[in-house]
């Protein structure tokens, strides 16, 4: 998921112990995502058992200083000339939420649509409010800060869409119960 | 949030509505707006083409009359002023940037911006400062002797902001303010509207964008000429820590 590899990244400059490691990944990502010791020394083992980082010997205080091999340098180059796939998992709870919604006839699509517009609103604006406070110079944040504004941003976009579609298609019916295997019944609020 | 705030609020509307004719051509541009903007707010407007956000713009500036309920501007009622009066106001305390930008033809940039000054009674050599100022904050310094027609799009639509946010004004009103402009300077404008809300003014802003509308303290939505919901700024913002946790 990225960890490995950034250690990997922060090591092509020259050999680094577990702690040092720790302390550039999180100063590299505006401590957006810290690191614990404990994580950065599994990750280690892991890359030294698939020969892509060779352990040194100890120093005076029994720190371990690492060091990228042949391997590690073409596992690293790999991935920044890869792109990251985004089309997996991207399963969304908001979608799923306003499709069931509609196929079962049990809530209102639109009260949804409202509903998570102004909390994703509010999310941007606090987003904003931020970006407002953030300085200039720190960048990794400001990168972190755009990226998550942008996705609520299209995330409201979004919805403004679904709220056009509904209005515009054909009125949705339940749907129906499908004979077949048994299902567990699900209480029914009131009966007709 | 200001806490030695005034309690009067700059904008006040009560139970506002405006209907344009009548029978079958009667059309309700707003219905039962209550809103009330406090010095040092800015709350952004937004909604679908035709939600009625122009005419509540248009109430609250006194630009327009509501059918029903009532307009307070710094506490006074629009309702019970004269003509003349309302016009001083709408002058001294209201800025207005229109959708369209309503830049006089005739006169260049700087004149464009000085005009509500003098009309106002500014001596022209503070009027003229004044503009040079609001030109320069909207990034137009040394274009003030162009004429409209002699300036982009974008650079018009920047004369029509400065001359809205030109001297104090205690209410500033912004149709869609930066419909002509590019992503950068658009935020250049926002952060200019933000910082005047954060020295004490009180805004409506009218926008289509999210991003933009998220500078706002409130984002109210419109539809139907109805205010549908308002989304507003968290109480106790989160850190920069908690928003990738
Ligand atoms: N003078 C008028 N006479 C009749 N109807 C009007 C008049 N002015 C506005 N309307 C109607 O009132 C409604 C609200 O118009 P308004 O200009 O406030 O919309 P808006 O939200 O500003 O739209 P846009 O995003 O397109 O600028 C619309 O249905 C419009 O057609
Ligand atoms: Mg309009």
């Amino acid at each position: 998921m990225g960890i490995r590899e950034g250690l990997l990244a922060l090591l092509a400059n020259g050999p680094k112990h577990g702690y040092q490691l720790k302390v550039d990944f999180d100063a590299a990502t505006g401590e957006a995502w810290s690191l614990n010791v404990g994580q950065v020394y599994t990750t280690l083992q892991r890359l030294e058992r698939d020969g892509l980082v060779d352990a040194g010997p100890a120093d005076d205080e029994g720190r371990i200083s690492y060091n990228l091999t042949a391997a590690g340098r073409e596992d690293l180059r790999t991935w920044f000339e890869t792109p990251v796939n985004r089309s997996v998992a991207n399963r969304d709870e908001v979608s799923i939420k306003l499709l069931v919604s509609i196929a079962a006839g049990i809530a209102d699509p639109q009260g949804i649509i409202d509903r998570q517009r102004r909390a994703t609103m509010t999310e941007l604006q606090d987003l904003t409010g931020l970006r407002g406070d953030t300085p200039a110079t720190d960048f990794a944040w400001q990168l972190h800060l755009d990226r998550l504004s942008l996705q609520a941003e299209a995330e409201l976009r979004w919805l403004d869409r679904v709220e056009q579609r509904l209005a515009t298609a054909a009125p949705q019916s339940p749907l129906q119960p499908t004979p077949g295997p048994p299902v567990a019944t699900v209480p029914q609020e009131g009966s007709r | 949030m200001n806490h030695d705030a005034p309690l009067t609020p700059v904008l006040s509307m009560r139970r506002v509505g405006r209907t344009h004719g009548s029978g079958a051509q009667r059309v309700d541009a707003v219905v039962d707006i209550d809103l009330d903007v406090h010095a040092g707010e800015l709350v952004a407007v937004m909604g679908r083409s035709g939600s009625g956000k122009t005419t509540l713009l248009n109430l609250a500036g006194g630009l327009d009359e509501p059918t029903t309920g009532t307009v307070q501007v710094s506490g006074d009622h629009l309702g019970d002023m004269s003509k003349t009066g309302l016009a001083a106001l709408r002058r001294r305390s209201v800025g207005y940037v229109f959708q369209q930008f309503n830049l006089l033809p005739a006169l260049t940039a700087g004149e464009n911006v000085t005009l509500p000054l003098e009309l106002d009674g500014t001596d022209l050599r503070s009027a003229r400062a004044m503009a040079d100022i609001a030109l320069e904050e909207v990034g137009l310094a040394g274009k003030a002797r162009r004429y409209p027609d002699e300036l982009s799009g974008g650079e018009q639509q920047r004369v029509a902001i400065a001359r809205g946010l030109v001297g104090p004004r205690s209410l500033l009103l912004a149709d869609e303010p930066t419909g002509a402009l590019d992503e950068i300077t658009s935020e250049g404008i926002l952060r200019l509207l933000r910082g005047r809300c954060d020295a004490g003014a009180a805004a409506l802003l009218v926008t289509h964008e999210p991003a933009y509308a998220a500078w706002a303290d409130r984002v109210v939505r419109l539809r139907d000429g109805r205010i549908e919901t308002v989304s507003q700024r968290s109480a106790v913002p989160p850190s920069l820590a908690e928003v990738l946790s």
